[in-house]
């Protein structure tokens, strides 16, 4: 495909998100020249990692920190893309928060749609379509635009596999957003982060996760005891997020983390579309749930109809005896 | 206060969904549900009345065939009116469109907040709250957790993904919120009842000064070509415990060098 892509590069403490690493990878399917656009207070150290990755320019965007990502992107998107001469064909954004925000806006400014919860591209007739897992990730829908536009994508986690290039420099351009408006009425005033131990959930070679069938709070104890003799990283459901039990971070699932382990835990999980979309892609997978017909099962490589009352216990204890 | 809430009606979640073979349009046929997720928005709008001592809440939803069981749910709950929006011409609608036909039925009225769930059920593409506030030119906050107002102000927490941000917000703000906020009120007998009489607007296409060059089917400009089963996931050996099942667990930790 001639053109270029760009790619919404998420500035993560300092670095670019794996996700974003993830993108530009895929647009170097489909094109030579890739870009990266990001908000961040540190583009110098942005651009030094993204020049392992072949990334052309970083355009820097420059704005009131406390504003929300998604209100400042898109501003500068819409700046740049209705002033420069040269239009890239698509736009990647991982679906996050701020990537979803950012395609939001921008597709109302520019009056072109979104095709999100994208998990590959491909190229058609010098255009690209893009795939997506529907009813749980059953069967495959292939998406295409109809009309002339720039392409607009929301791509989801772990869809695409990052591939170093060879180290080029990043051309930085700045760009000031100043001025937008009501939109940008909501002020960050501060920022909370859970301190979590261990192995990151998206990154963890092995998984254990816990839903409801665990019957309280205090069980999920187990979950991480099991996790820690694992090196593992504790997951759950959205079922024990909702509940209170454990923090939003370590809900697996569409609404949550992809991930893609080696080894998957599954205990007192029922397996609904929504969580399996997040674990399917998982090398191995283990399920413990007291319901022989738990969809779980049809997915694990080892099933174990029983209670997790019973099971976890003796597991640690053995695991504790090695 | 005046709190708009979008309410989503949609195919019951528990059975299971199908494209049609040729538009691979979501087949919506039979009585439409209101989307689970919608419920935390009601709830949260109807205690946000409550705490500021008066005002309205009203339902907003756009559906293709003049369904309004779901919306009936959400007016049992307690919710003051509702706007269906109901054209023919809207079926195959994407969410930029949906977006558009929203926010023009949002804008009749005043309104100070609106609340959506962060994702739709069955659509979850997780776009159309925020293009609604780009829409209607106003803020928005997605992933929220907890909301205070205190006059014009509202004090907000806000879902990341290592813990949670506080915003502070001027209204008007589109606001959209994660499963959990709340815990959602059964409608009540009386409820029930009372939602028999309470008013539903119903609204087309050329109410809303809007055509179908860009809303609804004609107007969608992505579409779905292609449909294909996914490579299956084969389940493996599953076992009964009979109180040694852990011991096959750590045979399968050793094979996969996990320990
Ligand atoms: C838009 C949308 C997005 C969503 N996103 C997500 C998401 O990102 N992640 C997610 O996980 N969910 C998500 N969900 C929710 C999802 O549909 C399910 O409700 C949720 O995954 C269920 O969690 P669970 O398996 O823990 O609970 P349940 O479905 O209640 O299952 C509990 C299981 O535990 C078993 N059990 C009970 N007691 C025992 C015992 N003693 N020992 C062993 N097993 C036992 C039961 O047999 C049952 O199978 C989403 C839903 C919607 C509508
Ligand atoms: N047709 C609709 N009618 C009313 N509300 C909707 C509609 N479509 C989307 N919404 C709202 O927008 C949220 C996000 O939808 P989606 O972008 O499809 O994931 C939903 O959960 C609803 O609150």
């Amino acid at each position: 495909m001639n053109g270029s892509i760009w790619v919404l590069i998420e500035d993560q403490d300092g670095v670019p998100s794996a996700t974003s690493l993830e993108l530009i990878s895929a647009a170097h399917n489909f094109v030579e020249k890739v870009s990266g656009f990001a908000f961040s207070t540190n583009p110098t150290g942005l651009s030094k990692a993204l020049e392992h990755f072949g990334v052309e320019r970083l355009y820097a965007v420059t704005a009131d920190q406390s504003s929300l990502p998604g209100v400042v992107l898109s501003h500068a998107l819409a700046q740049v893309l209705t002033q420069g001469s040269e239009l890239p064909r698509a736009l990647l954004c991982a679906q996050s928060y701020t990537g979803r925000d950012t395609l939001a806006r921008l597709s109302v400014k520019l009056d072109v749609p979104v095709l999100t919860n994208v998990v590959n591209l491909i190229e058609v007739d010098d255009d690209l379509r893009a795939e997506h897992q529907i009813f749980g990730g059953e069967e495959v829908a292939s998406s295409q635009f109809t009309h002339p536009g720039l392409r607009l994508f929301g791509v989801r986690a772990k869809s695409f596999v990052p591939k170093e290039t060879p180290s080029k420099e990043v051309v930085i351009e700045n760009v000031t957003v100043e001025g937008i408006g009501l939109s940008d009425s909501a002020k960050v005033v501060s920022t909370h982060s859970e301190e979590r131990l261990g192995p990151k959930l998206d990154e963890a070679a092995v998984v254990v996760a816990g839903g409801r069938g665990l019957g309280q709070a205090e069980n999920f104890l187990f979950i991480e005891e099991l996790a820690k003799l694992l090196n593992a990283a504790p997951g759950a459901s959205r079922a024990i997020v909702d509940a209170g039990w454990v923090p939003y971070s370590y809900q697996v699932g569409q609404t949550g983390k992809t991930v893609k382990p080696n080894l998957y835990i599954a205990i007192g999980i029922s397996g609904a579309t929504q969580h399996m979309v997040g674990m399917k892609g998982s090398k191995n997978i283990i399920a413990v749930n007291k319901d022989k017909d738990a969809p779980i099962f049809q997915i694990a490589d080892l099933g174990v109809v029983g209670d997790a009352h019973k099971v976890l216990p003796k597991l640690i204890e053995a695991l504790k005896q090695r | 206060m005046n709190i708009a809430v979008c309410v989503k009606q949609i195919p019951d979640p528990a059975a299971p969904g199908r494209l049609a073979p040729e538009s691979f349009n979501l087949i919506r046929e039979g009585k439409l549900v209101m989307d689970d997720s919608d419920a935390y928005g009601v709830e949260m709008a109807l205690q946000l009345v409550d705490a500021a001592g008066g005002g309205d809440v009203t339902l907003v939803s756009m559906a293709p065939n003049g369904e309004t069981s779901g919306l009936r749910t959400a007016l049992a709950m307690g919710a003051a009116r509702a706007v269906l929006v109901s054209d023919e011409r809207l079926a195959g609608s994407d969410a930029l469109s949906t977006a558009k036909v929203l926010a023009a039925a949002i804008r009749r009225n005043p309104f100070d907040l609106v609340i959506t769930a962060t994702e739709s059920t069955d659509g979850y593409t997780g776009t159309v709250p925020v293009q609604i506030a780009e829409i209607l030119g106003v803020a928005a906050v997605s992933f929220v957790k907890k909301v205070t107002l205190t006059g014009t102000r509202a004090l907000i927490e806000r879902q990341t993904e290592s813990g949670y941000d506080e915003i502070v917000s001027e209204l008007p703000l589109v606001i959209s919120v994660t499963a959990g906020v709340v815990e959602p009120r059964y409608p009540s007998f009386k409820g029930i009842m009372a939602a028999k009489s309470k008013p539903i607007e119903s609204l087309s296409l050329d109410d809303l000064g809007l055509d179908d060059s860009n809303v609804g089917g004609s107007g969608a400009r992505e579409m779905v070509v292609a449909l294909r089963q996914a490579e299956a996931r084969q389940g493996g050996q599953v076992i009964e415990d009979d109180g040694e099942a852990y011991a096959k667990i750590v045979e399968y930790l050793k094979e996969l060098k996990v320990v």
